[in-house]
């Protein structure tokens, strides 16, 4: 079945959440690995600050899945790692995920953007079949995962960080709006 | 004459330091094992074709360390685009062995896709890596090993070679949650 957008989102009635203020949470957990495939909802506000910001190393990938294996092979250090990408390379890596982060209990920490959804629209509820899929997806692998989409939200990054490495266990962060630059 | 996985293995092991990292999959992994066990053996690659980007996260997280990946043919095609990652990233301490048997041979010794005709070398060297090289004679490789290991990484050694003699396929080690805590051990050990 292909979805179809029936009835037109509100872009301008909600609130976005800071970039600036996601960068620094994940400064303050500890963070100075970013490995990264472009991904057009964070683009903006997050992967481009970063990549201009000194505090961050910024490994640019071809694939997701090689950052699934880079984080978690860093992490055998105590090397604290973020991998940014959007929804259809989440779906891409799943077997690395299910391998390196599950089977093998390493803490991978990704944040993915959730391109198409609508910006009023839970993710459950999206139009967009890629979108709406993705949680469930996670809740039968088993994956934690949270979502990001109005500015509170965000308050939660350091410590969803700092229990992954402390359990070994993958998170995924899950960016339902647009980071504002600011 | 033919070059022999197994010999080639035992011809790196001289050049390999206490304080390396080698990273092994599949079949080299295993002959590996057998040839050369070592707390700094890192097997936990997980999913086929990840070898290369385990060592690029283990290069980057450890640059006063060398890492060594023993790579197989048919599993850097599933990865190629880390070639280019890896050579982006610019690890010095990088050193990419490639066992290039052409064939996949864990999982039948089914042909790779073009096995006749795919130049690893050339892939690797327009990938960025800062050298590439490519053996098929045991006293090339035995002559030439130590001069790979002196330059900067990323480097590329492909090994146009054979099976040499069947070591065991302990699977169930190589998955292991004893093997990662291994590693993670000797990893973190304070350096004496």
């Amino acid at each position: 079945m292909i979805a179809s957008v029936s009835q037109p989102s509100d872009y301008t009635n909600v609130a976005y959440p800071s970039g600036a203020r996601i960068i620094s949470l994940i400064k303050q957990a500890g963070v100075r690995e970013i490995v990264a495939v472009p991904d057009i909802v964070t683009s903006n506000g997050l992967l481009w600050p970063i990549s201009e910001d000194p505090d961050f190393r910024l490994t640019r990938i071809c694939k997701e899945d090689e950052g699934v294996s880079i984080c978690a092979a860093m992490s055998y250090n105590g090397t604290r790692a973020v991998l940014m990408m959007q929804q259809t390379g989440l779906m891409d890596s799943l077997n690395a995920i299910r391998a390196i982060g599950i089977d093998y209990a390493r803490p991978v920490v990704m944040l993915v953007g959730l391109q198409g959804k609508e910006p009023d629209v839970h993710p459950d509820q999206s139009q967009v079949y890629g979108v709406r899929i993705v949680r469930p997806i996670l809740d039968v692998m088993e994956i934690s995962h949270s979502l990001i989409e109005n500015p509170d939200d965000v308050d939660h990054i350091p410590d969803a960080i700092s229990r992954a490495y402390e359990n070994s266990q993958p998170h995924i962060f899950l960016i339902g709006r647009a980071p504002e630059l600011t | 004459m033919t070059l022999y996985r197994d010999d080639a293995l035992k011809a790196l092991i001289p050049h390999i330091r206490d304080t390396d990292i080698v990273v092994a999959v599949y079949q080299s992994c295993f002959d590996w094992l057998a040839l050369n066990p070592r707390d700094l053996n890192y097997v936990a690659v997980g999913a086929m074709g990840q070898a290369s980007s385990h060592g690029l996260g283990l290069a980057l997280a450890n640059p006063d360390r060398r890492v060594i990946v023993l790579d197989g043919d048919g599993s850097l095609l599933m990865n190629l685009g880390s070639l280019v990652s890896i050579a982006e990233a610019g690890v010095t301490n990088f050193y990419h062995f490639l066992s290039a048997n052409r064939v996949y041979e864990v999982n039948g010794s089914h042909p790779i896709p073009g096995g006749q005709v795919v130049d690893f070398e050339s892939l690797a060297r327009s990938a960025g890596y800062a050298g590439s090289h490519s053996f098929t004679q045991l006293k090339a490789l035995t002559d030439g090993l130590a001069d790979v290991l002196a330059l900067p990484g990323p480097q590329m050694s492909v090994l146009e070679l054979q099976a040499g003699q069947p070591y065991p396929r302990d699977y169930n080690y190589i998955h292991s949650a004893e093997a990662r805590a291994i590693f993670e051990d000797a990893l973190n050990k304070p350096c004496v």
